[in-house]
């Protein structure tokens, strides 16, 4: 009995603790989106609304932010909201991740199954690239952009991402294929197919799971990056993050806390969608390379 | 002809190795060469000063409270996450109920911008309209949280929302890894007389080793380079209070026209996370293969 | 089907030789069985065969043409491999048709060829299903219908029924021998299991250590094995060792107790090479050659009967005789009990004897 009553006390203090854990990681989504939905008036506790809280439920609730967000509210000079720089960031993220998926798949493919002298130390110098603080690079990229006449352009800012993203892409599938037995490449070799056979029909079929890491990887990385868009774009390039940083951060007028809000939201739509259909195959491939030890 | 067939495979890898050659090393060596120059605005190479910018850098007020808020920041957010990590994925691996709903809830920050996380808790720790007023609005008139705008407090604002964004990545890592563990040893310590916390203490976290490296390494790389969230929450303000190694790059080489001082204080953080780094690759090649 | 030569073949790996001037030649249609303990070489000298590997040394000529040298895909062979390596993501349909796909041979031939083999390894039904939905000697089947329908010279197999379990390795074994019956076909088999090598091979390489012990056919290694190594791998169990001396023309066994227990005293057998007076060897004798009653040129001996292994036929005896333990191999009905003193009889006619320093045969070639 005793030992009954100490395990649900147990069992609860588990539950207590989770819960609690779990309101606190949604404590900045709650205010976002109740925010949002808000008008001015009920956010800064105006005539009506002086017992409304940051975590209170919208008692009007209104649309009129997001709108307002998404096609009118005012960055820099231009009034016309994070429309445009949404479309950027899609562009950039559809070119980016789509060449540094597909180079690292090969590189993977050759490092693991095509292996040579010295390709360990190629390896190694591709991995380090994942680990550089991107400051090192931010002075000579810029030059190298301006070189190219790419200065300012969405093209310049895929081919930072795609520099930047090889080396993680090329680790997701080198240790993917690792995995994968030796044997079958042979028996494709026996079989009659060349270098890029054995790639595109033999493995490619099979690499769904590790696409799904590098794709999500990639696209939340070009997504979400800040540091790059806000050295090398230009101000019609600007990629959403950098456009929601300077909304929110734009001191003309009075704070509109619901369009930042919904700014805020909109730019975190996207990844977190992502994540919600992909997360699982992602996780599981990502910490079944990570962790392996 | 049969030289490119023979080849066909190195020479599939040429390209990335031609950008990562570049885009890597050659511009680390750039900003090396350029942090013995004279260079302002623009990269110039007709003036050499040696170690000169270092000594500008370490000399520096702002250059001091940056090293001094890393520390802090580096210690408690990857301490943090580690705890934070460590606790709810040991806590979520007790068959618990609606475990994936309470995992996805852990998770989603990880999908976010640092951006999106700046700008969010910016919000809730505002004084005047965030946490602080509405506990106050509740009737608990006396509480209190206004880090954000104290100087010696604002660094632990980016702290604690840096370990709100990673802790549920944290916790994915240790969760995997505690799935993967052989259950025949626990059940053969279980045999041999363990209790529950003797056999996490003996057994379990022991093994949870590579996902202790891999999450302080990932962390570690995070804290060194965190730019955005520092931009989005704080300015880097009040006045500098928050300044970090990586907001003082930015601001020195870009608004304040100090190159060369730019490209030294790059050198140094990349210098310190060589030192994080260089014992894991090292191990992560040896293991690898 | 080709003949096949393996000619002063070396490999090595960095700074270490695994495979020391190897040289087997077979003819036309043998079925040709390497065996060795894991680890002796057995795979690399196969992957060279089948060009997956490059050779450091010598050459192999395929129907008296070389082969070193050419791509895998020029060579005509096929292989099927220890884990099947049937792609995944492919029906089996599709596996079988792979190489005649990458040979670009048309869909409707293709489909042809692909009906014949799965007729042949009534595999049929399974033409549909991918890999994952297939048992493990359904799999083999598909991996060595893809290795037929193309017609190669010469087939390879590493160590194709080792993912089997045990029922189902003995089905395979016949199935692929009554195959090679059939089809006439030069095949490279790679076992470590000797059971398997016996049971197949028209010819045997014993090897070890990165070279061929001996060459020959199974009765040859049976029989007249070259040297202590190939002795004990082939059989079970394992021939049983005595080491002992010449004396007055015999063999007397050495040992502690031997004095105690009374001398084993054993003739040379037949087609021994001349023996110095005194001279140290080591005599071989297999287990089934002990027997409880006495043959044509045996010979008698007392033993102690320690443990009984029952087989089901068979009964494997652990013995004790004159300070000597022996394994024999005995019919169950022989009514051996342990604990037991046992009158028990020795056909010395196909006893070998070796060098106990070299483990060379002292046998007349
Ligand atoms: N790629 C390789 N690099 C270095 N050593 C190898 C390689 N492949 C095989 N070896 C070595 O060669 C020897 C023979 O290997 P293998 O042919 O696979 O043996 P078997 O098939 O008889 O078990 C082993 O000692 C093995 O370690
Ligand atoms: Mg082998």
């Amino acid at each position: 009995m005793a030992a009954d009553m100490r395990r649900s006390v147990q069992r609860g203090v588990v539950y207590l603790v989770l819960v609690l854990a779990a309101g606190f990681f949604l404590l900045p989504l709650v205010a976002m989106v109740f925010t949002s939905l808000k008008t001015m008036p009920e956010i800064t506790g105006g005539a009506g609304f002086e017992t409304a809280t940051i975590l209170s439920p919208p008692r009007l609730w209104s649309f009129e932010a997001w709108g307002l967000a998404w096609s009118s509210a005012c960055i820099a000079v231009a009034c016309e909201g994070l429309r445009g720089y949404f479309w950027n960031s899609i562009l950039l993220v559809v070119f980016a991740v789509s060449i540094s998926v597909a180079l690292g798949a090969v590189n993977g493919y050759v490092l693991s199954k095509w292996r040579f002298r010295g390709d360990s130390i190629i390896f190694g110098m591709l991995l380090f690239g994942c680990f550089i603080p991107f400051q090192i690079v931010l002075i000579p990229m810029a030059r190298l952009l301006g070189l190219l006449d790419l200065a300012g352009t969405l093209g310049g800012l895929v081919l930072v991402h795609v520099c930047y993203g090889i080396p993680f892409t090329t680790l997701f599938f080198r240790n993917f294929y690792v995995t994968v037995p030796d044997e079958l490449i042979a028996a494709g070799r026996m079989d009659g197919a060349g270098f890029w056979q054995i790639f595109t029909i033999i493995l490619v079929p099979i690499s769904w799971p590790i696409f799904v890491v590098a794709i999500i990887w990639q696209f939340t990385n070009v997504w979400n990056d800040f540091l790059f868009g806000a050295s090398f774009a230009g101000p019609d390039t600007r990629p959403l993050m950098v456009a929601l940083n300077n909304l929110v951060n734009t001191s003309t007028g009075t704070k509109a806390y619901n369009v930042d809000m919904a700014g805020a939201m909109i730019a975190a739509l996207p990844t977190m969608l992502v994540y919600i259909v992909g997360g699982r195959y992602f996780l599981r491939g990502l910490t079944s390379g990570a962790v392996k030890g | 002809m049969r030289f490119f067939k023979a080849r066909l495979p190195q020479l599939t890898l040429l390209p990335s190795l031609v950008l990562v050659a570049v885009s890597v090393y050659g511009f680390i060596a750039l900003t090396f060469v350029i942090s013995l120059t004279r260079s302002r605005m623009l990269p110039r190479f007709d003036r050499w000063e040696g170690f000169d910018n270092y000594a500008r850098v370490w000399s520096h007020p702002r250059w001091e409270v940056a090293v001094e808020n890393f520390a802090i920041f580096g210690l408690l957010y990857i301490g943090g996450t580690l705890v934070i990590g460590l606790g709810l994925a040991i806590l979520l691996d007790q068959k618990i109920r609606a475990e994936g709903a309470l995992r996805t809830i852990y998770l989603y920050p990880m999908a976010l911008s640092f951006i999106v996380t700046g700008v969010a808790w910016q919000w809730l720790m505002s004084p005047d309209l965030g946490l602080q007023h509405a506990f106050r609005t509740w009737g608990w008139e006396s509480f209190s949280f206004d880090w954000i705008t104290q100087s010696e407090m604002a660094i632990y604002c980016v702290v604690i929302a840096g370990a709100w964004q990673a802790s549920g990545f944290v916790m994915a890592l240790f969760l995997a890894a505690l799935r993967g563990i052989n259950t025949e040893i626990i059940s053969a310590a279980r045999m041999d007389g363990a209790s529950g916390p003797a056999i996490y203490w003996h057994i379990i976290i022991p093994a949870l080793r590579p996902a202790f490296l891999t999450a302080i390494v990932v962390q570690g790389h995070l804290s060194i380079k965190s730019y955005d969230l520092v931009v989005a929450l704080t300015r880097g303000g009040p006045g500098f209070a928050t300044e970090l190694p990586s907001t003082f790059m930015y601001e020195f080489t870009f608004s304040r026209n100090e190159m060369a001082m730019g490209a030294a204080s790059a050198v140094m953080m990349l210098v310190l996370l060589t030192v994080l780094i260089v014992p894991y690759l090292y191990s992560e090649l040896r293991h690898g293969r | 089907m080709a003949s096949l030569s393996i000619d002063r073949v070396t490999k090595r790996f960095g700074a270490t030789e695994v495979l020391h001037e190897v040289s087997i030649d077979i003819e036309a249609g043998d079925f040709l069985v390497l065996v060795g303990p894991s680890g002796c070489g057995k795979s690399t000298l196969l992957n060279m065969i089948a060009g997956l590997t490059e050779l450091s040394g010598g050459e192999i000529r395929l129907a008296d043409r070389r082969i070193d040298g050419l791509e895998p895909k020029a060579r005509n062979i096929a292989m099927v491999f220890q884990s099947y390596a049937l792609y995944p993501a492919m029906t089996v349909e599709k596996n079988i048709a792979f190489p005649l796909r990458m040979a670009g041979m048309d869909k409707a031939a293709q489909a042809a060829k692909v009906a014949e083999v799965a007729e042949l390894l009534q595999i049929g039904h399974l033409l549909k299903r991918k890999p994952a939905a297939l048992s493990g000697g359904q799999r083999q089947r598909v991996a060595m219908g893809r290795a037929l329908v193309r017609d190669p010279r010469l087939f390879l197999f590493d160590e194709p029924l080792s993912n089997l379990d045990a029922k189902l390795r003995v089905d395979m074994r016949t199935e692929i021998k009554r195959l090679h019956q059939r089809l006439g076909t030069t095949i490279v088999y790679v076992t470590h299991d000797q059971v398997e090598a016996m049971t197949m091979a028209t010819k045997i390489a014993v090897m070890e250590g990165g070279a061929v012990q001996q060459f020959g056919t199974p009765a040859e290694i049976y029989d007249r094995p070259a040297n202590r190594f190939v002795a004990t791998f082939m059989g079970s169990p394992a021939m049983n060792l005595v080491k002992g001396r010449v004396r007055d023309g015999a063999f007397v066994a050495q040992g502690a107790a031997a004095a105690a227990a009374g001398e084993l005293r054993l003739p040379l057998p037949r087609g021994t090479v001349p023996l110095a007076e005194g001279r140290e060897i080591e005599l071989g004798l297999r287990p089934e050659w002990i027997s409880t009653e006495a043959g044509p040129g045996s010979v008698p001996f007392a033993a102690r009967v320690e443990l009984i292994e029952p087989t089901g036929p068979d009964i494997y005896a652990m013995l004790e005789a004159a300070g000597q333990s022996l394994v024999a191999r005995l019919p169950a009905r022989a009514g051996l009990r342990e604990k037991t003193e046992a009158a028990l009889h020795l056909d010395m006619a196909q006893a070998v004897v070796f060098d106990p320093e070299t483990g060379a045969s002292l046998m007349a070639p």
